[in-house]
């Protein structure tokens, strides 16, 4: 979209005319949105002074903040509480509220400034039905241990997207689980993310849990360069329908199985870099396997002529 | 501008041809800075006189026309476009062969261009340029990757000859990008751009190609070395800090 822009705006240098409002604020979400981990605040400010006009960097912002906090499942500090929430949208009661079905808390959260600005208990109509609460919560507590053991600083959360009215067996019902590891270290020139989302769809007439994972990694490093990672991986598993107790245990197992599996995948992908796929990108040495004979260059013009003449050559 | 500047260090170097694009629609009257000092993925051309293609940057550029180092013409034609001396266009015929060879030992295909041009002070500048699609589509022997792009961009400044001796300033930009997909470990993508600079004062007795090209082949070894090394082992340092691999975690378990 923006390269056929160019293009005219280089055929038609002197005519090309202002770009509207909201064009400039789309091309700014752009860039809000491609922030990599931890970096949506520094490029904010360098949007905003090259956009030079705050209402249209206000109206960007104010789009694209939300969309960034949900997609890279932001961990905030509750004010006045020492627990963690994720902005996610699956705890997403609106733009700004967000349940945290653990605490059964609700906060709101400034997008742009990317704080939680208050916090309330959520209302019964907020929270499943005690039925489907057994499931979740046996779930969490699976999962917050499998999370501690397995990330040094990951975050995680269980929620229910569908059903969570239902309050008898029969019913379909779906849980979604977020796990979120962030680090960022500027001082070392180095942010990263680890997003994980898993969801198990409880499908009680057929007595099977579906369940569907979606692992998203990114690191940037920028110390004199920019380089980054991004990868994704998506897969799925099934199990029985069992009690809250055992699906908890069998899923967390099923994840734990799955990332493990993952993580090994991404290592051998770092591991294959220098030998195979880097290789084909530029060889470490020649075919030859010495350096360059630069010396000598008028060898290949010799042999070339040579080979010329003869009738041999390409 | 240093804003801008900014915004290019941090978006994805995969998406740095949007990223610029985007930057020079917002800022019409920085054109001419974005486009010098931001790199964006070499394109190319074919030279219609040997059917050989070419690459193209601002150096060969005048209007909208390429030179091609080829055929020296430039394409599409060009009524009074500026070329090197005959002398200078010599070495640059020569550079361009040589060059090929080199490409081809390292780069297994790939595409290559020089250009040398006059400065103001009795010196003159030459741009080394290699193109690499090594994807399994493209020219990746060994078909390992979906996605797999290599533009390296060489400048050379090369002083007045002084007393047998003359001054190079090479500065030096490799983007890329490497994507693999499997099943088991889903899309892995890598990509970055990194430039360096690198100074020599050297004896013009072997002449000027020679040294030219041994200070790129060192760099080029140098940056190949530092992507792999340091900045994709930086990336994959990250990862472990976020998911530490079984292994540590399992020394650590006794302790606790």
């Amino acid at each position: 979209m923006y390269n056929s822009r160019q293009r005219m705006a280089e055929d038609d240098e002197t005519q090309e005319p202002e770009l509207s409002d909201k064009q400039k604020k789309e091309i700014a979400k752009w860039f809000l949105l491609n922030s990599p981990a931890g970096e949506i605040q520094y490029v904010a400010k360098d949007i905003r002074s090259v956009l030079n006009d705050d209402n249209v960097y206000n109206a960007a912002a104010s789009e694209a903040f939300p969309l960034y906090n949900k997609s890279h499942l932001m961990c905030l500090k509750m004010p006045g509480k020492s627990e963690d929430v994720l902005v996610t949208s699956f705890g997403e009661i609106d733009e700004n509220e967000y349940l945290d079905p653990r605490t059964a808390q609700v906060v709101t959260v400034d997008h742009v400034k990317q704080v939680c600005t208050d916090v309330r208990p959520a209302s019964d109509e907020e929270l499943p039905s005690p039925y489907i609460e057994d499931y979740r919560c046996a779930l969490d507590a699976e999962i917050m241990k499998y999370v501690n053991e397995a990330y040094p600083k990951g975050i995680c959360s269980v929620c229910c997207v569908r059903g969570k009215d239902v309050e008898e067996p029969g019913p379909d019902f779906e849980l979604v689980v977020v796990i979120s590891a962030a680090r960022h270290s500027p001082q070392n020139f180095c942010n990263g993310s680890w997003r994980s989302v898993w969801n198990i769809e409880f499908k009680d007439e057929v007595q099977i849990v579906d369940v569907r994972g979606i692992v998203q990694v990114g690191a940037h490093y920028f110390e004199e360069g920019n380089v980054q990672l991004d990868a994704k991986h998506e897969c799925k598993d099934s199990m029985l329908f069992q009690s809250p107790d055992d699906s908890a245990i069998s899923l967390t197992n099923i994840i734990r199985h799955h990332e493990t599996e993952y993580l090994a995948a991404l290592q051998a992908s770092y591991s294959n870099l220098p030998d195979t796929t880097f290789k084909d990108l530029r060889r470490k040495l020649p075919v030859t396997r010495t350096l360059f004979p630069w010396h000598n260059t008028l060898q290949f013009s010799l042999t070339r002529d040579i080979a010329k003449e003869l009738g041999i050559g390409k | 501008m240093e804003a801008a500047m900014g915004l290019m260090r941090r978006m994805p170097p995969k998406h740095v041809e949007t990223a610029l694009s985007a930057l020079l629609s917002l800022m019409p009257d920085h054109s001419s800075d974005l486009l010098s000092q931001v790199d964006q993925p070499l394109q190319v051309l074919c030279d219609v006189d040997c059917g050989k293609e070419f690459i193209l940057c601002e150096y060969n550029r005048d209007a909208d026309s390429y030179r091609s180092p080829w055929s020296n013409k430039y394409h599409p034609s060009l009524e009074d476009g500026p070329y090197p001396s005959p002398e200078l266009r010599k070495l640059e015929i020569e550079a361009n062969e040589v060059f090929a060879i080199y490409r081809d030992q390292y780069y297994e295909g790939g595409i290559s261009s020089v250009y040398m041009w006059e400065d103001e002070n009795d010196g003159f500048v030459s741009c080394f340029l290699i193109k690499k699609d090594g994807s399994k589509s493209g020219q990746g022997r060994r078909g390992y990757l979906q996605e797999g792009a290599w533009d390296a961009i060489h400048v050379i400044e090369v002083g007045p000859e002084e007393e047998g001796m003359a001054h190079y300033c090479l500065t030096s930009t490799v983007m890329l990008s490497l994507t693999t997909n499997n099943e088991l470990s889903g899309t892995f993508n890598l990509s970055g751009s990194i430039r360096r600079q690198m100074n020599m004062d050297l004896s013009v007795a072997d002449g000027h190609l020679c040294n030219m090209g041994k200070m790129i082949e060192e760099m080029e070894g140098k940056l190949r070395n530092s992507l792999d090394q340091v900045y994709f082992g930086k990336t994959k340092e990250m990862v472990c800090t976020l998911r530490p691999p079984s292994e540590l975690l399992q020394m650590k378990l006794p302790e606790s």
